[in-house]
């Protein structure tokens, strides 16, 4: 077994320190070695999104990248959305246009989202369904969840 | 149809229950679940369609550092060759242990053989890679058609054809056979006009959820196993559990967790079981996790048919004959969902003659589970087609026909029964009042597509309870996972009762040591039949609060009434509680209320549903837009709507996936060479426009609020939409799914 | 009195006819009835003394799930069919 590496980065403003293997995936380390299961294995190639996090501002799917990268880097995961009061207002619209159904793609969605909005705060609705177009959703038919990014951006 | 009944909490749009947990990342799902000392697992899985298995040597796997355990078929107890009664449905036992560990033949590429506990999912990975498997090779059969000729490879050297009728005794892969027959087939295509005859082949597809399976098991030292996953029925796992296992039901706990999709391929149960082995061959809880490829490989997908369908009908566009075989492929082991697409396949028409025959065959490839509605999707391609060819002949309009033809109560399905009342007509009414059907259509190249649906919808058993809370709001306690929002849909029917707001009822999915019996969440059963319990559950509330009241206003009992969510006394006393206030005084009245319920309802009643689709071809690639979709569905009454919607939206998006691009490709060998997402295409929402889901309301008198279950129909009419859809635009009927780019072209000669 | 309707594949048991009107007051007494007049059909039926598990029950159209006591109407209409149980959409 090769021997483990120490890694320091940012996830969710606060700083986090981890050994990990250098064949570990950040999706791997996040759900297994800090107990961060928001982000979600569908596919672990990088084909479904629903393990998506934001790495120094991109949208990347967690599973292509290494957990040894992400050293001196910040993320922001799905667990470091919401105000301790407060949902962000993504997080409302997908419950306000009951954009979920089972649920397992929707962290994903979410960071997505967020992502796309954080880069265009007024997309069209072609502009989100080619954003989102990384992240699958098998429940939906995806309907609901185009109107609620397109309602969260109204609300932003 | 006049009064509509005024409801407070049903046909409102409340935020789910559980949408916080969800929305945040909080809610645990199976592979989420964390616990002290736990092993990881993985199984080795057949690289060959069809072998037989000399022999496997597993101690170079054992001798791995970090390896705790190995297992194969050795470890699971002798299965009987008999039929086991699982709930839903007879299985042979034999067949099910084979399927979660193979004891002499591999019947599939990526039949489960062993599997290894590791103290990494990497170890446990790699050991694998360390056991032998000597194999015998034999040659696959992978077409439901070859798998039917007499000199086919046969894959169970025991099964026999086994009808109602007279049995044969040769080995064969045609596990079943099944007819169902209506007046006189052959006068009914002599009195017709026109006849149309075609034939019709679908791909094999996957329920394709986006969460693989899962589950962690434990063994106490005291024998009591639990088991965490997420599945669709956690009494199905735990019956499945103690047939495969040979162990008592009582000393199982099953501990459903969120579930990821599963659309009928969560019944079965997979690696429940070898994680069951492996925790108890190392003593250590173990959890087993599949990728994406042992999902397509391993699991259930929804079988590939074969279809002839004939029908019949005059110049004024009554049928008056309809003919069909149904050759459907079940998999490694006998259970395609054949008999449901008998069931289906001209169940939305008045047709007075009717001939069906079904088989069911094995083939080489994973064994078939349930996907949405199984089997009515593949009927209807070839049903729905030839009713347009038919109209297309006559010159009537397709869905004046559909009008003409279509079945109302008291008319008798194909296979017998007759129905209670159905809103078919009401569907086709919808669509054809609707501003796209109605909407001009004839660009080059555009076409325009209908087709109708059935799906009979289950009842089947379900519990709830519900406690009191001292404020008012409630506790309700139910055991049907909830996959798609229904915590809020049984929820809502509770608060009804109640005259309390929906976010006055605290819904929990617990284990199968904390409520009664539960079928699976599927059948599109879990708003009509646990939403009955909950609202039988909230009226014996309903009773024991009238007694409170009586104590406290010294009246009889018969003097309490309860209506709006107030409780009033008659005669005499004029005395008046909301639930609330009296929800406060239980203590001074004897103590806690407790409502319960049990279910088993019959009267699910049927639902259709009709679909209006635009298709843009390009000429060029082969490739198929969809620009404008419209599903009408009868839903009986939407007690949520939003869900309902999603329902109907999710359903047509997987339809159109299953029309335009999934199918499990094979080589010759019977290997899968597309066992990923990347390969195996679902549709993304950059290929798909809004798809507008209109409920229509025919209440089932079956249920107390009218409840139809929503959650199968929708996937139904899709393909033979789309593909009426095609021949409008191009003028070529395809006749086999997916009507993929390469079909296309190949179909316009140009390739 | 009562009629079953007789599966398509055994018919040949029945002389082709597709239902037989038969008497009985519970669901065991209407299938030892139509076995009375058409030898051989109680066995298709029925798995020992229960209704075999790979056929559904209809009573006036309507799948129920019953018991060989389970009393009938005097004018219900059965029908034995291949049983299904349910597949999976969401809800
Ligand atoms: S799990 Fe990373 S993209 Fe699917
Ligand atoms: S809600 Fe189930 S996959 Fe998107």
């Amino acid at each position: 077994m090769a021997r483990k590496s120490h890694v320091q980065t940012t996830i969710n403003d606060e700083t986090v320190e981890f050994l990990c293997e250098p064949r570990q995936s950040l999706l791997e380390v996040l759900r297994d070695e800090l107990h961060l299961t928001g982000a979600k294995e569908g596919c672990n190639n990088g084909n479904c999104g629903a393990c998506s996090v934001i790495l120094d501002g991109r949208l990347v799917n967690s599973c292509l990248v290494l957990g040894v990268e992400t050293d001196g880097k910040s993320m922001e995961t799905i667990e470091g959305l919401a105000d301790p009061d407060k949902l962000h207002p993504i997080q409302d619209a997908f419950l306000e246009n009951a954009a979920l159904q089972c649920g397992i793609c929707t962290p994903g969605f979410i960071m997505s989202a967020k992502a796309l909005l954080d880069n265009n705060p007024n997309p069209t609705e072609h502009e989100v369904r080619y954003w989102l177009a990384g992240n699958l959703c098998r429940c939906t038919g995806y309907d609901k969840i185009v109107r609620a990014v397109l309602d969260a951006a109204e609300a932003t | 149809m006049s009064e509509k009944k005024e409801y407070k909490v049903i046909g409102t749009r409340p935020i789910r229950h559980d949408g916080v947990d969800k929305v945040t990342g909080r809610a645990i799902y199976g592979a989420d679940f964390q616990i002290t000392g736990l092993l990881h697992g993985r199984v080795l899985r057949s690289p060959h369609a069809h072998a037989r298995i000399v022999s496997i040597d597993t101690s170079h796997a054992e001798a791995y550092p970090g390896v705790k355990g190995v297992v194969t078929a050795q470890d699971l107890p002798a299965a009987e060759d008999k039929m086991a009664d699982l709930g839903e449905g007879a299985v042979n036992l034999k067949y099910l242990c084979d399927n979660i560990l193979a004891s002499d033949k591999v019947l599939y590429k990526g039949h489960a053989i062993a599997a290894v506990a590791a103290t990494s999912p990497h170890i446990a990975e790699e050991a694998c890679e360390l056991i032998d498997v000597e194999y015998e090779l034999l040659p696959p059969v992978l077409e439901v058609r070859e798998a039917m000729e007499p000199d086919a490879p046969i894959l169970h050297e025991n099964l026999t054809t086994s009808s109602l009728g007279d049995e044969d005794d040769k080995p064969t892969n045609i596990a079943s056979h099944l007819q169902h027959k209506k007046g006189d087939i052959e006068k009914g295509f002599d009195e017709a006009d026109v006849v149309i005859e075609r034939g019709f082949v679908t791909g094999t597809v996957h329920q394709g959820y986006i969460e693989p399976h899962n589950a962690t098991a434990h063994y106490n030292q005291d024998g009591q196993l639990t088991v965490w996953c997420s599945t669709q029925g956690a009494f199905t796992v735990r019956e499945q559990l103690a047939e495969i296992l040979q162990y008592p039901v009582s000393k199982i706990k099953v501990v459903p967790l969120e579930i990821g999709g599963g659309f009928g391929g969560k019944i079965n149960v997979y690696i429940k079981p070898v994680a069951a082995l492996l925790a108890k061959k190392t003593g250590k809880p173990v959890k087993v996790l599949m990728n994406r490829a042992d999902v397509f490989e391993g699991t259930g997908p929804t079988p590939a048919s074969y279809i002839t369908i004939k029908m019949g009908a005059k110049k004024d566009g009554k049928i008056t004959a309809a003919q069909t075989s149904l050759a459907f492929e079940a998999g490694a082991y006998p259970g395609s969902p054949v008999g449901a697409g008998a069931m289906c396949v001209f169940a939305p028409y008045n047709i007075e003659n009717v001939l069906i025959d079904g088989y069911d065959v094995v083939v080489n490839k994973p064994k078939s589970a349930p996907y949405r509605a199984p089997g009515a999707t593949n009927a209807a391609f070839g049903t729905e087609t030839v009713v347009d060819e038919l109209a297309e002949e006559l010159n009537i309009d397709p869905l004046e026909l559909r009008l003409m033809n279509g079945a109302k109560e008291g008319d008798r399905r194909p296979d017998g029964p007759v129905y209670p009342r159905i809103g078919f007509i009401e569907t086709l009414e919808a669509a054809k009042e609707h501003p796209h059907y109605t909407s001009a259509n004839g660009k080059k190249y555009h076409g325009r597509g209908i087709a109708s649906g059935f799906w009979f919808n289950i009842g089947l058993e379900s519990s709830v309870t519900i406690n009191v809370n001292p404020d008012g709001t409630i506790n309700l306690v139910e055991g049907s996972t909830d996959i798609g929002g229904t915590r809020a849909s049984i929820a809502m029917q509770a608060a009804e009762v109640l005259g309390i707001p929906a976010e006055s009822v605290n819904p929990t999915v617990v284990d199968t040591n904390s409520i009664g019996y539960t079928a699976v969440t599927g059948g599109s059963r879990t708003t009509y039949a646990t939403g009955y319990a909950a609202y039988e559950a909230a009226q014996d509330v309903v009773k024991q609060m009238k007694a409170r009241a009586a104590k406290l206003w010294e009246v009889d009992e018969d003097n309490v009434q309860f209506a709006d969510g107030e409780f009033s006394s008659i005669n005499g006393k004029e005395e008046q509680m909301s639930f609330r206030d009296l929800s406060g005084k239980l203590s001074q009245t004897g103590g806690p209320v407790v409502g319960r319920a049990t279910m088993d309802p019959a009267g699910a009643g049927g639902a259709f549903a009709t679909h209006v689709v635009d298709v843009e071809v390009d000429v060029e690639t082969g490739k198929v837009e969809i620009l404008r979709y419209t599903a009408t569905q009868d839903a009986g009454k939407a007690i949520h709507p939003s869900y309902v919607e999603g329902q109907i939206q999710g359903g047509v998006v997987q339809g159109i996936g299953w029309a335009l691009n999934e199918e499990y490709i094979y080589n010759a060998e019977g290997e899968m060479t597309n066992a990923s997402f990347l390969d195996y295409r679902m549709p993304t929402c950059l290929d798909l426009p809004m798809i507008d889901a209109v409920i229509v309301e025919v209440p089932n008198p079956g249920h107390p609020y009218g409840v139809r279950g929503v959650g199968e129909v929708p996937i139904v009419p899709p393909p033979a939409a789309i593909a009426n859809a095609i021949y409008d635009a191009i003028g070529i009927r395809m006749t086999e799914l997916p009507m993929s780019p390469d079909r296309l072209l190949k179909a316009m000669g140009k390739i | 009195m009562p009629v079953i309707a007789i599966p398509a594949l055994i018919r040949n048991l029945t002389d082709g006819e597709d239902s037989v009107t038969v008497e009985g007051a519970t669901i065991r007494e209407v299938i030892n009835s139509l076995e009375d007049q058409y030898p051989g059909t109680k066995a298709k039926l029925c798995d020992g003394d229960r209704i075999h598990p790979s056929i559904g029950v209809y009573i006036n159209g309507v799948l129920t799930r019953v018991a060989m006591h389970d009393p009938v109407d005097t004018d219900a209409e059965l029908h034995f069919l291949p049983a299904i149980s349910g597949g999976g959409g969401s809800s």
